[in-house]
């Protein structure tokens, strides 16, 4: 039983792994790490909805994500505000309503995540969602390299910044919804941001970064669930510790890269 | 054959009046300089010529014409994973490596440059990618926002040589931004000057006199020139 559960939460978390590196390799290409990372808490209350009302957390995270995300692509264009602003005001006005919705002994799974409770159908589910989302980054990657470094100079090439960046933020909802189940809302946006930073350190080409990435995701989440399985605790802290350990192993290999 | 008309563009941010009926036209071919001093409006200008920006007026251009731009600079981590060869060829999805070998040539680039890392290159070098970005795209107008900003005074005659040397060998029609008056002198048909208004336009040799120039940035400014007593 124990392994069959051990197999089933291997594979949700590569393939949760590999869409997270993924987008994260964007967020830090877009200098949005900390934004990247208090947006992921914006999944609290959407997680404290769905305890309350009792229905899917998973789609409560997703909605309130996605209601944020859409908020923020409106009033980045409405206001001329910067970003990261706006994702402060979200991040805090969330992390406030979560705390005081969610029951008190939820509160810690909601934070870090549980792997244990996940199904067989929920593991599907968050399966074919990583790979939709795995197919959408890999059709769109270039166009969101070149709106990175620069919006005119997408713009020039017919590249349609808005619906661009809104498919992006999309992309973010959807995978911090469904990695916060493994690695809980407070750290979900390490996972999303900590092999993309890894792989920075090593990588000259955009095609490398975005592999080495998947990579330290991958070996990250195997990581974090083998030992998560073996001291029998929450699988989020020991993800974050292993790849926060290949971060500092790749800041010695960072110089290399130039020859 | 006419490339570019623009009516009365007006054009407001957060309610500020930047552009106040600005009415010019641009032949095909031509290269028009804009000037003006900093905060007159001209990299808006560009912006509301490429449509990032609402406006009201008219802007006209040519039908089914294709538009280079090459911002002014572009901030790039010198560790940014991207290679130049990466970056060119996300131009479009049909870039052949022949295209991009022929146009570094036109840029006056070696073709090893291909596999440096885009923040790895100087100021220069990048300029000209940018160019030869903008080149890929097959445009028949290119828009130069300050192709010179953050060069040197070396890099800076290289670089409009080798806009004289693009317009050379191609059909290009080429408008472009810059503070270098002298510059402007010896490569553009047409001078504009702007300072939130179209205060003149024409060739360079009857608009760039110090009694105008003083008129467009204030205070003094003008050629000095220098009798050798040799």
């Amino acid at each position: 039983m124990e392994h069959s559960l051990l197999i089933q939460s291997l594979v949700a978390a590569i393939f949760v792994s590999i869409s997270a590196s993924l987008l994260g390799s964007f967020v830090i290409l877009k200098k949005m790490a900390l934004v990247g990372d208090a947006l992921s808490h914006v999944a609290l209350p959407g997680l404290a909805f769905g305890l309350i009302f009792n229905f899917n957390p998973f789609i409560g995270a997703f909605l309130t994500l996605f209601i944020a995300v859409l908020g923020i692509w409106f009033l980045k264009y409405q206001t001329n505000l910067p970003i990261d602003t706006l994702v402060g005001i979200f991040f805090t006005a969330s992390l406030a309503i979560g705390v005081l919705l969610i029951p008190e002994h939820d509160l810690l799974e909601a934070m870090f995540g549980n792997i244990a409770s996940l199904t067989i159908q929920e593991t599907n589910v968050l399966i074919l969602l990583s790979i939709f989302i795995i197919v959408l980054i890999l059709t769109i990657h270039k166009k969101l390299a070149i709106n990175m470094l620069s919006e005119e100079l997408a713009h020039s090439a017919n590249i349609n910044n808005k619906k661009l960046e809104f498919l992006y933020l999309f992309i973010f909802a959807l995978a911090v919804a469904i990695g916060v189940r493994f690695v809980g809302a407070l750290l979900m946006g390490a996972l999303v941001i900590i092999p993309a930073a890894s792989s920075k350190n090593i990588s000259r080409s955009l095609n490398s970064y975005m592999s080495w990435s998947v990579i330290f995701g991958i070996v990250s989440a195997v990581i974090g669930i083998l030992f998560s399985f073996k001291f029998n605790m929450s699988p989020g802290p020991f993800i974050i510790i292993a790849g926060a350990v290949l971060f500092i192993i790749s800041l010695f290999f960072r110089k290399l890269r130039h020859y | 054959m006419q490339m570019l008309k623009v009516e009365n563009l007006t054009l407001a941010i957060d309610s500020t009046p930047v552009l106040e009926n600005i009415s010019f036209k641009v032949d095909k071919g031509e290269i028009l300089a804009i000037i003006g001093p900093n905060g007159a409006g001209k990299t808006t200008l560009f912006k509301a010529l490429l449509n990032l920006l609402p406006y009201k007026g008219k802007i006209e251009w040519h039908k089914n014409i294709k538009i280079g731009y090459v911002p002014q600079r572009i901030e790039i981590d010198k560790d940014v994973p991207l290679t130049v060869l990466e970056f060119l060829k996300m131009r479009g999805p049909k870039i052949s490596i022949q295209k991009i070998h022929n146009i570094l040539e036109l840029v006056q680039l070696k073709s090893d440059i291909l596999k440096f890392g885009l923040g790895e290159v100087s100021v220069g070098q990048r300029q000209r990618l940018l160019v030869a970005w903008s080149f890929l795209g097959d445009p028949d107008v290119i828009l130069f926002d300050e192709p010179t900003a953050d060069v040197d005074i070396h890099g800076q005659e290289s670089i409009y040589k080798m806009i004289s040397h693009l317009r050379e060998k191609s059909e290009v029609t080429i408008i472009l931004i810059s503070h270098d008056i002298n510059i402007v002198y010896q490569h553009a048909d047409n001078v504009m000057c702007l300072n939130h208004k179209n205060i003149c336009m024409g060739k360079p040799a009857d608009i760039l006199k110090t009694n105008q120039l003083q008129e467009l940035y204030g205070g003094e400014r003008g050629f000095y020139y220098h009798e050798h007593q040799h």
